[in-house]
């Protein structure tokens, strides 16, 4: 059948602009900003309208007035005299000690977990399936829960601690000795930082030469020497400049010593628990990932098995795992805010809490408090993407 | 003769059977028996204590903490209370209607999920556009002869439920608008929705929920009040939009180019070529997405807590400080921990299945 192709489209004659793709997408994309102004403009018009009301003052001055509350943990100096700024920056401190300590228990747990997961012993592997099904699926803030109102909160009483290497556990956390450094220390950090340097220029070299003579150089065993044995021979040298500071049962609590506050134990484990279960699953799909043939390859050039791990599986399989890994660190960061369930003061709880309901800045706390998780999604998000870039296969 | 066949003797007893599984699961290497025979251990003195609280010296019978005595779990607690935990404060006369709702949608629920059965599409449509306004008239009430039930008597199971649906209901078609914007050609379109999404999915939960709670009514003119439950809805569905919107964002992008040029080609415009060709494909792409965000929304639904909304957590968790209950705050955490599993577990064990359902002929990658 013959189409009369001029027939839909007339030469000479003009499209009426509805019927033009690309202005009727700038038509439609102009109807959207003036929307989105008008909804907005609607809104701060409302709040303003609001806090006029409410006799709230916008803006960021609160931050220099006196916040008069106390917190329980705080890695900086920090009292009732503070400012509402200050409790922002405990709060934020807070949170990274959280995630910070949830990351480092929960990658080992979730290593050891995703691996295990693949042994061939059944048992195990059944064994970490299990943990893997079960603390995944049950929610964060029940673990939270759990951990602190079921297992710490039935702890004792500070008389009756209970008591072990000179360290208290009871119902206001775990009370251990702190090491305090005396003068002459710093030699020993010194020692740290040069071995470190000398392992980084020191794997360089082994490389290198490997590379030229295909000696292999011991490298994990001196860069271990170098890095903690160093320091602990200054150590000794140096007539160990260093003493514990032990915890002592005076009235009703301890003084001395540091003590871990059972909301931060709590709050700890149950990320730890929960974010492991994720990582682990991670880390299987990782390992499984890497092709079959590679390790078939690797056995057939006679490289023994634990090379094999570390030097053909290893770096492949973290390709495929980093990403993702990224982001249950990520999620573990957001998931500590559940700290307000129990008292931890991190960032939601001291400063989107306290200081909030003291002030009713709703506007400008929660507008910082957002900035802050919003600034670390954007910093791993940023990683991630260099990450890949640097990690994709070069293909021919 | 000598070259006659011999009969096909049997496997060694070593390999085959019991024993043949234990050597190779179990003891295959000294190493790994060692492990074995540890783990076995650690087991027996782990579970053996946990099996006896939670069974065999557990009380389940009974009205009051006087009848736990036996040092087990006292199930009498979660008994008691079983109601409650359920339907939160609605009124007892009345909990027929959460039960209705509740059955009617698990129906409906299996009728799309169930294989070969007719009409998916209706009720599809049903269940997502008009469900939703049945299942409030009774649940809210005050329409036709029903009692009005205010929505901060609402509680327990039912309430996490209803936050939870009605989370991942609404996000749906928000997160499809979401999704082809940040797949549109229009610059502005593109870079509004890309920031819609990477804002709310860079928050927590519970800053969201905050914000619900604190900034939501500046938000509004003055005359205009949200009820707790329905701030807390809005916030869980500003949110949820956004990992929505990229969960269909990985179904579009599944769809081969192909179809988008087919569609071209025939002369559909965008949003027939959407309509009829990508969205009927890529959904069904989704579904195990869309499963896994639901799971990951049930879980996150028990943050309401701290806005202070009664859901199964909060509820009891405040059973727990009953004066006549004290002490029986891990009864009340197993309970919650288990019912909790089993919706996550069961449907997580259904996407899997889906996954493996959606995966055929494609290669031999296991």
């Amino acid at each position: 059948m013959p189409t009369d192709l001029s027939r839909s489209a007339p030469p000479g004659e003009k499209t009426r602009f509805w019927n033009d793709p690309a202005k009727r997408a700038l038509l439609f994309q102009v109807l959207l900003i003036g929307a989105i102004l008008l909804f907005a403009g609607t809104l701060i018009s409302n709040t303003l309208n609001n806090l006029e009301q409410r006799g709230i003052t916008t803006g960021f001055d609160f931050l220099s007035q006196k916040a008069g509350f106390g917190i329980p943990l705080t890695l900086i100096e920090y009292n009732e005299a503070s400012t509402y700024g200050a409790t922002f920056w405990v709060g934020l401190l807070n949170t990274l000690l959280v995630s910070v300590l949830g990351i480092i228990a929960a990658t080992f747990l979730g290593f050891v977990m995703g691996v295990a997961r693949l042994s061939d012993n059944w048992l195990i592997a059944k064994l970490s399936s299990v943990y893997i099904e079960i603390f995944r699926n049950i929610p964060l803030l029940l673990q939270i829960f759990f951990w602190y109102f079921a297992v710490l909160r039935t702890l004792p009483s500070p008389r009756q601690s209970i008591e072990f290497m000179s360290s208290f556990l009871n119902i206001r956390g775990l009370s251990m000795p702190a090491p305090v450094a005396e003068s002459g220390f710093n030699l020993v950090i010194g020692a740290f930082v040069i071995g470190i340097v000398l392992t980084f220029v020191m794997s360089r070299w082994a490389h290198k030469r490997q590379d030229q003579t295909g000696q292999i150089f011991p490298m994990f065993w001196a860069g271990l020497g170098l890095i903690i044995g160093l320091p602990l021979v200054i150590f000794m040298l140096a007539g160990m400049p260093m003493h514990l500071d032990y915890p002592v049962l005076k009235g009703f609590n301890f003084r001395g010593g540091m003590t871990l506050i059972p909301e931060l134990v709590a709050l700890w484990l149950a990320l730890t628990i929960y974010t492991a279960a994720f990582i682990a699953e991670t880390v299987r799909a990782g390992i499984l990932a890497v092709p079959k043939g590679q390790l078939e390859a690797a056995f057939a050039l006679g490289l023994p098995k634990v090379r094999t791990l570390r030097l053909i599986v290893i770096p492949q399989a973290m390709r495929v795992i980093i990403p993702p890994l990224t982001s249950q660190y990520l999620n573990l960061a957001k998931n500590s805010s559940l700290a307000a369930a129990v008292a931890y003061p991190d960032l939601v709880a001291v400063f989107a809490g306290t200081t909030l309901n003291q002030t009713g800045q709703a506007v400008e706390i929660m507008s910082m408090t957002m900035a802050v998780y919003l600034t670390m999604s954007i910093l791993t998000s940023v990683f991630m993407n260099w990450y890949n870039k640097r990690m994709s296969l070069i293909e021919r | 003769m000598i070259n006659e066949q011999q009969p096909t003797l049997p496997a060694p007893a070593s390999t085959i059977g019991l024993v043949g599984w234990l050597r190779t699961n179990l003891f295959n290497t000294p190493m790994n028996s060692i492990a074995t025979i540890v783990m076995l251990y650690l087991c027996y003195l782990w579970l053996t204590p946990i099996f006896d609280w939670v069974f065999i010296s557990a009380d389940w019978a009974g009205t009051t903490r006087e009848s736990c005595t036996s040092g087990g779990a006292c199930w009498v607690f979660i008994t008691q209370r079983i109601d409650q935990f359920m339907y939160g404060f609605y009124p007892a006369d009345e909990t027929w209607r959460l039960n209705v709702t509740f059955f009617a949608f698990v129906a409906l629920i299996a009728w799309l999920i169930w294989p070969n059965l007719p009409k998916k599409g209706l009720v599809a449509a049903f269940t997502l556009l008009i469900f939703p306004f049945i299942a409030f008239v009774l649940l809210s009430g005050g329409y036709f002869g029903l009692e009005h039930v205010e929505t901060h008597k609402w509680g327990g199971l039912s309430l996490t439920l209803v936050l939870a649906v009605v989370g991942i209901v609404a996000a749906l078609p928000l997160g499809i608008l979401l999704a082809l914007g940040r797949r549109s050609e229009m610059p502005i379109v593109r870079a509004m929705s890309v920031a819609y999404i990477e804002i709310w999915r860079g928050v927590p939960l519970i800053t969201v929920l905050f914000m619900a709670s604190v900034m939501l009514p500046l938000f509004l003119p003055e005359d205009m009040h949200f009820d707790k439950l329905l701030r807390a809805l809005i916030g869980i569905t500003m949110f949820q939009t956004a990992y929505m919107a990229e969960v269909i964002r990985g179904g579009l992008q599944a769809i081969p180019k192909g179809q988008y040029e087919a569609a071209d080609a025939l002369g559909l415009g965008y949003w027939q070529k959407m309509v009829m060709i990508i969205l009927p494909q890529a959904l069904k792409l989704m579904i195990p997405g869309v499963v896994n965000t639901f799971i990951a929304l049930f879980k996150d639904t028990s943050l309401v807590l701290i806005i202070g909304l009664f859901d199964l957590l909060a509820i009891v968790q405040a059973a727990q400080n009953d004066p006549k209950w004290i002490g029986y705050a891990t009864e009340g955490y197993v309970f919650v921990a288990f019912v909790f599993w089993i919706f996550c577990f069961g449907m997580s064990r259904y996407s899997q299945h889906l996954e493996k359902m959606l995966h055929t002929g494609h290669g031999s990658r296991a």
